[in-house]
């Protein structure tokens, strides 16, 4: 199976690598996925007062697409504020990247890992 | 001298056809085109000659007989027709095959349709090294069975099977036995009567002959094994698979058998220093490594190793210059990982994180070298990137804290 440019891309130059602090109330942490099924998501935001994304970053365990599906994530976050974050659907991150149908699921796991990072957020600052 | 870049580390999935191969199926393609089966002239006679020459080169592979080989389109074909053929031949005298899980798709596949069709099929669960042991084999049998069918070697990990014990095991009890040496013939002894093997399924391409040609060793004394044919037709090899010979193919498998058989001695140990330099040179430089399949029991090419916390798609992604495979479910529609390592014992985080090196002919300690250093980078920087391993060394970190 031959990747996408887009793909390549990412993968051999992923943006936003890394971690933030876990503990500070202005970041929300989202891991998704699991080891056995070969898939591990975990997406970072650091939000302002404003409600801002000032920052994102991740660590993937998973293939190539997954990889790159988290990479682009990050890519999109940072700036949005938490509203349109809150929007940004796998089916975007499939067609971005063209992932084949069954590779689909790694954009699945990049929407849950940014749901589950936002709802960490709220959850710290009581929202 | 100067490394051509891709390396091919894949020999277990095809190999390129020998040079020398090559040379001897050229004039059979072109000059030689007659039909084998042409009783009444040159041209068939020709070609008929050369088919009966490969058969012996084939047959002296295994200690065979060259009346014993019957000549098919590859190792798949050789499965479906020793086993459902077994099955069809002797429903009278029983209905109960057994097999193991590990085996290759083209041996577990049929056994699923005869299990479909009434047949009882006992499937073998291997030890953690992938072995099947001559006690599991003779616990499983009963007054019904017909069949066993045991792989020689797995071609995801490598480990040989006791074929000999086993075979022995089958004989004593009046069950045939047939063996999948798809992987195994011409990289391992093989002796069909010292081994009690019945049936033999083998193919050309993976041992430096062409796609699209195999055989399969049917034993005709001591006992004699019938076979309902899969393919009816003209009546060709012996009436148990029809259909015109593939002469320049068959030429070429029996060059390559003669060449496996002539340097098989020399050529394994020549792989197991570089399979074992590969091991050694990766595990030196890189933590958290495992090997997959049995420490000697063992193809002189084969080494599959778990790289924890890494993915094995990405690795193969990273790894471009280098072509492995991986047990990892990704690279697969179903997104389950490889059901070999599984039936190991191996957890589903480390199957996916499998990956298969299979050395061969052409590969070189150069090559070698380049892979160890290809491999610890592309492991070094996905670990870099995944959060298992972040976990995992602050796991590390805390516990050395208190």
């Amino acid at each position: 199976m031959a990747y996408s440019d887009k793909v390549m891309d990412h993968f051999s130059n992923p943006r936003n690598v890394g971690s933030l602090d876990k503990n500070s109330s202005n970041v929300g942490t989202g891991i998704v996925g699991a080891p056995e099924c070969g898939d591990v998501m975990k997406l970072q935001i650091e939000v302002d007062d404003d409600g801002q994304i000032v920052d994102a970053k991740f660590k993937t365990f998973g293939c190539g697409s997954a990889i790159a599906a988290s990479s682009l994530a990050t890519e999109w976050l940072k700036g949005k504020d938490l509203d349109h974050a809150t929007e940004l659907k796998n089916t975007e991150i499939a067609s971005e990247l063209s992932l084949p149908p069954v590779k689909i699921h790694c954009s699945v796991l990049a929407e849950d890992a940014i749901k589950a990072a936002i709802q960490d957020w709220k959850r710290k600052n009581g929202k | 001298m100067a490394l051509k870049l891709p390396i091919y580390f894949d020999h277990n999935a095809t190999t390129p056809v020998d040079r020398r191969v090559f040379e001897a199926m050229t004039p059979y393609l072109t000059e030689h085109f007659g039909n084998a089966a042409s009783r009444n002239h040159p041209f068939g006679w020709k070609a008929e000659a050369a088919v009966e020459h490969a058969r012996r080169q084939i047959a002296d592979l295994l200690g065979a007989m060259p009346k014993d080989i019957v000549l098919t389109s590859g190792a798949t074909e050789s499965d479906n027709l020793a086993i459902k053929g077994v099955a069809e031949m002797y429903r009278d005298k029983g209905n109960h095959i057994i097999t193991c899980v590990s085996e290759h798709k083209a041996v577990l596949d049929p056994c699923k349709r005869l299990g479909e069709a009434g047949f009882d099929v006992t499937w073998l669960t291997p030890d953690e090294f992938g072995r099947v042991t001559p006690e599991q084999v003779a616990g499983a049998i009963t007054d019904r069975t017909i069949l066993i069918s045991i792989m020689a070697a797995n071609n995801e990990v490598g480990t040989i099977n006791p074929i000999a014990a086993i075979g022995r095991i089958a004989r004593d009890r009046g069950v045939f036995f047939h063996t999948d040496a798809t992987q195994a013939a011409g990289k391992i002894p093989i002796n069909v009567e010292e081994m009690c093997i019945d049936l033999l399924s083998m193919s050309a391409h993976k041992i430096y002959g062409p796609k699209g040609v195999g055989a399969l060793y049917v034993r005709r004394r001591n006992p004699r094994v019938r076979l309902r044919c899969q393919m009816d037709g003209g009546g060709h090899e012996r009436g148990m698979r029809s259909g015109t010979l593939n002469v320049p193919g068959i030429v070429g498998l029996g060059e390559a058998c003669r060449i496996a058989g002539a340097e098989m001695s020399d050529e394994t140990a020549r792989l197991t220093v570089l399979r074992d330099r590969l091991h050694e040179g990766i595990s030196a430089s890189l933590e958290f490594v495992t090997l997959n399949g049995h420490p000697a029991e063992r193809l002189a090419g084969t080494l599959n190793l778990s790289f924890a916390y890494v993915e094995g798609e990405a690795l193969m992604m990273k790894m471009k210059d280098i072509a492995v495979s991986s047990g990892s479910a990704c690279t697969s529609a179903s997104l389950e990982p490889s059901y070999v390592l599984r039936s190991m014992g191996v957890s589903d985080e480390l199957a996916h994180s499998s990956i298969r090196f299979s050395l061969g002919r052409g590969t070189t300690i150069e090559e070698v070298d380049y892979a160890i250093a290809q491999v610890t980078k592309a492991v070094t920087e996905l670990r870099e990137l995944s959060p298992l391993y972040e976990l995992a060394m602050e796991k590390n970190d805390s516990a050395a804290a208190t």
